[in-house]
Order: C-alpha cells, then sequence, then structure tokens
C-alpha cells in the first residue's frame, strides 16, 4: 500500500500521520509538497494532515484548499483514488469543494483538546470497514474551527446516502447533528475533524485509531 | 484603482463571535443590542480598469465560502452599488 501525505506551510500533523501510516502498513509515507503540481503515479492513498495550513489565513484551509497540489488530489479523488483529510485536512477537502459543508468556529469558542467518544455510523467504506457500525471508539480531538455546518437538504443528503462516517457521542462543538466525520458520495474521500493517528499503538493509551489504518490496508493489500 | 470585498456569513449561519460580542456589549451596560454578525472587510489594490466582474469572480472563488458565507463588491472608482 502507497500512500503519501501533503505537508502544507503550517502542518503540525504530518508526522504523525506519517508514522501511524507506516507503523500499520510498513511502507514509509512520500511527503508531498504543497507546491508540486503533481504527485507520484500509483499512490493507493493521499492524506492531508492536521496543523493550521498558511496559518487559517482567511478561513480555515482556504489557502491549502488552492495549492497547486490539491488539483492533483482532486484528480486522484476523481479517478477513485483514497483521500483522508484530518482536522486541518478535513478543513482543506471542504474548502476544495471535495466534501460539502464548512468548518467554522466551535460553537463555545473554545479550543477543544481532548478525547472524545465517536460513533462509527457506517461501517460501508474503506475507511472504517474494521469497525462495527454503531460501535463507540474514543479518539482525540484538537481544533478551533470544527463545528461541521451545511444546510439542511445536503445534511438531509448525507443521512440518507450514509456519507456520515463518525458523529460525536455528544455535542461536542456545535457541529450539525453532531457530525465528526463525512465521506464523498464515491465513499472514497473522508474527512474528520478527531485524530486518529493519535491513537495508534500502546504507548498513546489507546488504539481504536488504528483500525481505520488497518481497514484500509486490507482494502489495498 | 481599489475594490472593497464585504464578506458577511450567510442568514441562519451560527456566529458564536458574534454572541459573545453581545455578551461583552452587555456587559459594558449597552442595552438593546440584537443579534451581532461578524464579516470581514477585505480591500483589494487593482490594475485599471479592472472589470468588477472580475473581483467578483475572486470572491466567489477565494475571498468568500459560498457554502457560509454571502459577499459585496464596492468598487471605489465607481458609485457603489446600492445594497
Amino acid at each position: 500500500m502507497k500512500t503519501g501525505v501533503v505537508v502544507f506551510p503550517g502542518s503540525n500533523c504530518d508526522r504523525d500521520l506519517m508514522v501511524a501510516l507506516e507503523l500499520v502498513t510498513g511502507v514509509r509515507p512520500v511527503a508531498l509538497w504543497h507546491a508540486d503540481p503533481e504527485i507520484p503515479a500509483g499512490l493507493d492513498l493521499v492524506a492531508l494532515p492536521g496543523g493550521f495550513s498558511h496559518g487559517d489565513y482567511l478561513r480555515s484551509g482556504a489557502i491549502a484548499a488552492r495549492a497547486p497540489v490539491m488539483r492533483a488530489v482532486a484528480t486522484h479523488a476523481a479517478r477513485g483514488g483514497l483521500v483522508l483529510g484530518i482536522c486541518n485536512g478535513f478543513q482543506v477537502l471542504t474548502e476544495a469543494g471535495l466534501l460539502p459543508g464548512a468548518l467554522i468556529r466551535n460553537a463555545g469558542l473554545d479550543f477543544l483538546c481532548r478525547d472524545v467518544a465517536l460513533e462509527v455510523v457506517t461501517a460501508d467504506s474503506p475507511f472504517t470497514r474494521a469497525y462495527a457500525a454503531g460501535a463507540t471508539i474514543t479518539v482525540p480531538i484538537a481544533h478551533h474551527d470544527g463545528n461541521y455546518q451545511a444546510d439542511a437538504a445536503t445534511l438531509d443528503r448525507l443521512e440518507q446516502e450514509g456519507q456520515v462516517a463518525f458523529r460525536y457521542a455528544e455535542d461536542v462543538n456545535g457541529s450539525a447533528r453532531r457530525i465528526a466525520g463525512i465521506l464523498n458520495e464515491g465513499r472514497n474521500v473522508l474527512g474528520m475533524m478527531p485524530h486518529p493517528e493519535r491513537c495508534v499503538e500502546e504507548a498513546h493509551g489507546n488504539q481504536d485509531g488504528r483500525r481505520l489504518f488497518e481497514g484500509l490496508l486490507k482494502v489495498l493489500a | 484603482m481599489k475594490a472593497r470585498v464585504t464578506v458577511s456569513l450567510k442568514p441562519g449561519v451560527l456566529d458564536p463571535q458574534g454572541r459573545a460580542i453581545r455578551h461583552a456589549l452587555e456587559s459594558l451596560g449597552f442595552a438593546g443590542v440584537g443579534e451581532v454578525r461578524v464579516g470581514k472587510v477585505i480591500e483589494l489594490e487593482l490594475a485599471p480598469d479592472t472589470p468588477r466582474e472580475t473581483v467578483e469572480e475572486m470572491a466567489r472563488r477565494l475571498l468568500a465560502n459560498p457554502v457560509i458565507e454571502s459577499f459585496r463588491v464596492d468598487m471605489a472608482d465607481a458609485p457603489a452599488e446600492a445594497p
């Protein structure tokens, strides 16, 4: 399984994500620079890490979404390639139009950094297949702009088509319908605010995030 | 020439910052403040004769996020459109 992690100026979870991917896949991910208009051929997964790309200027993820590498990421996604956006990566995917909706300031205005309980809403995706639908897992969050919003018609469609991947067990940041992560229509693009790469090994004290990467490995092995 | 793009949250989109500002105004003793909405103003210095449509495209493609925001363009060397 060949993976790549995009590095934007201000990304700060790229190394954690690379370590998690290498731990599970056994293959070191390729680092992809934001200014490169192309990505290497043959990548199975392109991952967008957390952080504060371009200082969150204008809107979180807004500048990064217009970076040259994102055209290549969109092409990869259109071909059915897997794309995973975590935290700032999720914000970038919505700004780039690869996922619907937007992530705005947390309803309580605070930066939230703690473990949260998540419901796995669907196991029907390459990212969630190693979980049981309806299972509750614990994954850390660390964000200021994680409040997911979309118009009612979009939210209804996400629910009806089974595109809600993860839901907060209780209200955390004001997100509409407690949405923590969503899939695109093709189910090959996932954006989520919680950080699965921060709970993949024993030293993390929790390995609930590991199955996300293991599920991908099963699809792609 | 200059253009000014005013970006506002669409009606109905929750504005946590506006709410916090309203509470702070109340605590300063300002009574009767209703809803407060926070937007942003972006001033652009442009090549002469840049058409309004170009600035509107900039707003659509980057300056505003159409999912949550609306925008208004004012060209400095032309009378502002009535809101």
